[in-house]
C-alpha cells in the first residue's frame, strides 16, 4: 500500500489548521464515529431522560469530596482502558493475520497511531487515573482526615486530568493521533517528520493533564503530611499510606522534567527552536536522556501504590500484622531515591559506552533488591497464616507470580550486553506488560476487589469474579509468552507486516491471549452489574467486611460525607484492628458541627477552557487560544473572591446520620 | 484549605500559623536588595565584559545564580531549619538530591554520548554532511 501524501497546508483565522480533511476518512474510524456519537447521543437523551444533569453536576462534577472524587477517577480509568484495550486488540490481530504478502486490515498511517495511542492511554489516561483515583478514595480515610488538604484543588486535578484523555479521545476522530511511539522521540516528532496534527495533540493531552497529575501530587503529600489522626506518626502509617506519600513525592520530583520536555518540544514545533532537532547545536539525544528522567520514576509512580494495596490485601486476608512494617518502609524509600538513578537503562543502545551502561546496569539491578525484600515480607506475611482467598487475595498471589517472573526478564535486559540483543525487541513489550499488567493492573483489581464494599456498602460477585481472574491470569500468560519467545528470535517491536511466516503461529496464539483477556474484562464489566443488581444481597453492614486492620474499615460503608464524626486516635499501626482488640466504643453522644468545604464548578469550567485551549494550539486557532487563555486566567482570578468555600454540618444532621449507623450496626449485630 | 483547620472566617486564612513564618517587612526589603544586586552583577558582567574569558563568566553567572536562589528561600520563602518540623528542610535535601542527580547524570550521560556519536572532527559541520 502506498503511502498518501495528504496535503494538510489548509489554514484560515476562524478555523485555523482545522478542515473536512480533518474529519474520519478510513472505514474502520468511520464505523467507530458512528457508534460512538450513537452512543453519545443516546446517553444524553437518557441521561436528560431521567432528569439526572442536575444529580451529576450537583452530587458529582462540582463535588469536592475526596470519595467522588476518587470514584470518578476510577470511572475514567474503566472508560480509557476499555479504549486502550480495542487498540491492542486490533494490533493483535492485525499482527496475526499480516504474512504472505498479506497487508492486513490496518494502513501504516492508522497502525502507527494505535500503538502510540496504545501505549500513552494504557499508562497516563488508565494506569494513572486509576492509581490517583484510589489513593484519593483511602489515603484520607486510612490516615482518619475528613478530606484532602485542598479539596477544591483535587476537584480541579481530576477535570484536567479529564481534559487531556478528552483531548486524546478527540484525536481519534478529528484529524489524527501522533504516530511516534509513546514517548513522541524527535526527530521524528519534528515539524518536519511529523506536520500534521497528531504530535500537537499528543503534546497539549499530556501537558494539561500533567498539569492535575502535579497538583493532585502535591495535594496528597500535604494531605499525609499535615492532616494524619493524632497518634498517627511517621511509623504508624498504613503501608497504603506510606506508599502513596512516596509516589507523590515521585510525582512532585519528576513532572516537572515530562513537562519542561514537552514545553521544549513544543516550542521546537511552534515557534522553530532547535532544541530536538540535528541542526544548530540541537540533539535528539538529549529528549531521550531527559524523557526517561521523568520516565523511569513514572513507572515507580504507578507500582508503588500498588505495592501498598498488596501490602493492605496480605495482611487483612492473613489475619495477622504484615511481616516487616519497617523494611518494607525503608524498601520502598530506598525505591524512592533509586528510581532516580536508573533511566539510562531506557537507551543502552544509544551509545554511551561501558562506563556509563555498567553505572545504570548496575543501579538497575540493585533497585531489585528492596523490590525483592518486598516479595520476601509478602510470603513472610502468608507462611504459617490462615490465609482466606477472597478475590483480593487471589490477584495478590497472582500478582506474586507474574511480577516476579517480570522481575526477573528485568534484570535480564538490565545487563547491557543482553540489552544490545534485546533492545525494542517483543522481548522488552513482553516485559513490561508483564510488570504492568501483572502489577500495576492486577493490583487495581485487587484494590477493586477489596475496597469496592467500602465505596459502596456491598461487596462483589464472587462467581464473576472468579472467571475474570481465570480468564485474565492465563489469558496474560497465553498472549504474552509469545513475545517473550518472538522477542529472543529478535522480532522488533510495532511491526505492521512480516515476512517470515514461521512465526506467525506465536501472533495466533497472542491474539488468542488477547481474546482471553477481553473475556476477562468482559466479565469484570458483568462481575459489576451483576454485582449493582443484586445489592440487597451482598450488603455488607458492618463497614469492616473483611476485618480490616486500617481505619477506613472503622466508618461506614460508604462512608459520610465527613469520613469519621470523631477523629479517631491511633495507638497502633494496624489502628483499626488494635481498637477492635482494646475494645473501644463507638462514640454516639457529644457530635459537634463539622466544618467542610463547598462545593465548586470552578475546576470544571477551567478544565474545560484548557480543553479549549489545548484544541485551538493544536490547530493553530490563533483567537480561540487567546480567547480561552484569558478566560482561564480571568475566572481563575475570579474564583478567587469566592468566599463561600465551606460550610458546617449541623449538628443534627451529624446526630441522625450517627444514630442511622447505630442502628445499622444493632441490625448486623455488631 | 485545611478542612481541619477550621476558620470561622475565611478571610483570616492569610494570618494564621501553619508553622511557618512570615516575614517582617525589614526581611522581603533585604531579600528585595539583594537579590537586585545580585541580578545586576551578571548584567554588569555581560555588558561590559569585565571578564574577557565567556567561560568563566558563565560560571560566574551561574554562581551567582545558585546564591540568588539562597537569598529566595531564606527571605522569600522563609525557610530555615525549624519551619514546618524540619519538613522544609527534608524536603530542600531531597530536591537539591534529585537536581544533582539529573543535572550530574545528564551531563555525564551526554558528554558520553556525544563523544561516542560523533565520529567527525569538532572543525566539520555537522549541516553539511548529508
Amino acid at each position: 500500500m502506498a503511502i498518501e501524501a495528504v496535503d494538510h497546508s489548509h489554514w484560515s483565522p476562524l478555523l485555523g489548521r482545522l478542515w473536512l480533511d480533518a474529519l474520519p476518512q478510513e472505514p474502520i474510524v468511520l464505523a467507530t464515529f458512528v457508534v460512538v456519537a450513537l452512543g453519545g447521543v443516546a446517553l444524553v437523551a437518557a441521561l436528560t431522560y431521567f432528569k439526572l444533569w442536575g444529580y451529576l453536576w450537583k452530587e458529582w462534577f462540582t463535588s469536592v469530596d475526596h470519595k467522588k472524587i476518587g470514584i470518578m477517577y476510577m470511572v475514567l480509568g474503566l472508560i480509557m482502558f476499555l479504549r486502550g484495550f480495542a487498540d491492542a486488540i486490533m494490533m493483535r490481530i492485525q499482527q496475526s493475520i499480516a504474512f504472505n504478502g498479506n497487508e492486513g486490515y490496518l494502513n501504516a498511517h492508522h497502525y502507527d497511531q494505535i500503538f502510540t495511542a496504545h501505549g500513552v492511554i494504557m499508562i497516563f489516561f488508565v494506569a494513572m487515573p486509576f492509581v490517583t483515583g484510589l489513593m484519593n478514595y483511602i489515603v484520607p480515610l486510612q490516615i482518619g482526615a475528613r478530606d484532602v488538604s485542598f479539596p477544591f484543588l483535587n476537584n480541579f486535578s481530576f477535570w484536567m486530568t479529564t481534559a487531556g484523555a478528552v483531548l486524546v479521545m478527540m484525536s481519534l476522530f478529528i484529524g489524527e493521533f501522533a504516530q511516534t511511539g509513546w514517548l513522541a522521540y524527535p526527530p521524528l516528532s519534528n515539524l518536519a517528520y511529523s506536520p500534521w496534527v497528531g504530535v500537537d495533540y499528543y503534546i497539549w493531552a499530556l501537558q494539561i493533564a500533567g498539569v492535575g497529575t502535579l497538583l493532585s501530587g502535591v495535594n496528597l503529600i500535604c494531605t499525609i503530611v499535615k492532616m494524619r489522626a493524632p497518634g498517627m506518626t511517621m511509623m504508624r502509617m498504613p503501608i497504603f499510606t506510606w506508599t502513596s506519600l512516596c509516589t507523590n513525592i515521585l510525582i512532585v520530583a519528576a513532572f516537572p522534567v515530562l513537562t519542561a520536555v514537552m514545553t521544549m518540544l513544543s516550542v521546537d514545533r511552534y515557534l522553530g527552536f532547535n532544541f530536538f532537532s540535528n541542526d544548530f547545536g540541537g540533539s535528539p539525544m538529549m529528549y531521550v536522556n531527559l524523557i526517561w528522567i521523568w520516565g523511569h520514576p513514572e513507572v515507580y509512580i504507578l507500582i508503588l501504590p500498588l505495592f501498598g494495596v498488596f501490602s493492605e490485601v496480605t495482611a487483612t486476608f492473613c489475619g495477622k500484622r504484615l511481616f516487616g512494617y519497617s523494611s518494607m518502609v525503608y524498601a520502598t524509600l530506598v525505591i524512592t531515591i533509586l528510581s532516580y538513578l536508573v533511566w539510562l537503562h531506557h537507551f543502552f543502545t544509544m551509545g554511551s559506552g561501558a562506563s556509563v551502561n555498567s553505572f545504570f546496569g548496575i543501579t538497575t539491578m540493585v533497585i531489585s533488591i528492596p523490590t525483592g525484600a518486598k516479595l520476601f515480607n509478602w510470603l513472610f506475611t502468608m507462611y504459617r497464616a490462615r490465609i482466606r482467598y477472597e478475590l483480593p487475595m487471589m490477584w495478590t498471589v497472582a500478582f506474586m507470580l507474574t511480577f516476579t517472573i517480570g522481575g526477573m526478564t528485568g534484570v535480564m535486559l538490565a545487563i547491557p550486553p543482553a540489552d544490545f540483543v534485546l533492545h525494542n525487541s517483543l522481548f522488552l513489550i513482553a516485559h513490561f506488560h508483564n510488570v504492568i499488567i501483572g502489577g500495576v493492573l492486577f493490583g487495581i483489581f485487587a484494590a477493586i476487589n477489596y475496597w469496592w464494599p467500602k465505596a459502596f456498602g456491598f461487596k462483589l460477585n464472587q462467581f464473576w469474579g472468579k472467571v475474570s481472574f481465570w480468564l485474565w491470569v492465563p489469558g496474560f500468560w497465553v498472549a504474552f509468552t509469545p513475545l517473550y519467545i518472538l522477542g529472543f528470535m529478535g522480532v522488533t517491536r510495532r511491526m505492521r507486516v512480516f515476512d517470515d511466516p514461521s512465526i506467525q503461529i506465536y501472533f495466533v496464539i497472542a491474539a488468542f491471549g488477547a481474546v482471553m483477556i477481553a473475556g476477562g474484562i468482559g466479565a469484570m464489566l458483568v462481575q459489576f452489574a451483576v454485582s449493582i443488581w443484586k445489592r440487597e444481597e451482598l450488603k455488607d453492614e458492618s463497614g469492616d467486611p473483611w476485618q480490616g486492620r486500617t481505619l477506613e474499615w472503622a466508618t461506614s460503608s460508604p462512608p459520610p460525607e465527613y469520613n469519621f464524626a470523631f477523629t479517631p486516635i491511633v495507638h497502633d499501626i494496624d489502628a483499626w484492628d488494635d481498637m477492635k482488640r482494646c475494645g473501644v466504643e463507638r462514640p454516639v453522644t457529644g457530635f459537634r458541627p463539622i466544618h467542610m468545604p463547598k462545593s465548586t464548578g470552578t475546576g470544571l469550567i477551567l478544565a474545560g477552557l484548557s480543553t479549549a485551549l489545548g484544541f485551538a494550539m493544536i490547530w493553530y486557532i490563533w483567537w480561540l487560544a487567546a480567547a480561552s487563555f484569558v478566560g482561564i486566567i480571568g475566572y481563575a482570578i475570579f474564583h478567587t473572591f469566592n468566599y463561600k468555600r465551606d460550610y458546617h454540618i449541623p449538628v443534627e444532621t451529624v446526630e441522625a446520620t450517627e444514630a442511622a449507623r447505630t442502628r445499622q450496626l444493632a441490625a448486623a449485630g455488631a | 484549605m485545611g478542612t481541619q483547620h477550621a476558620h470561622p472566617n475565611p478571610d483570616a486564612h492569610g494570618h494564621d500559623d501553619h508553622g511557618g513564618s512570615h516575614g517582617s517587612m525589614r526581611e522581603y526589603v533585604v531579600g528585595f536588595l539583594l537579590s537586585v544586586v545580585l541580578t545586576a552583577i551578571p548584567f554588569w558582567l555581560v555588558m561590559t565584559g569585565a571578564i574577557p574569558d565567556k567561560q568563566t563568566t558563565a560560571l560566574v553567572i551561574m554562581a551567582f545564580a545558585i546564591v540568588q536562589i539562597v537569598v529566595h528561600m531564606i527571605y522569600f520563602l522563609h525557610m530555615n531549619t525549624k519551619s514546618e518540623n524540619g519538613w522544609t528542610v527534608m524536603a530542600l535535601i531531597f530536591t537539591i538530591v534529585i537536581v544533582v542527580i539529573a543535572l550530574s547524570g545528564s551531563l555525564w550521560v551526554m558528554y558520553h554520548l556525544n563523544h561516542n556519536m560523533m565520529p567527525m572532527s569538532h572543525d566539520m559541520d555537522m549541516r553539511q554532511v548529508p
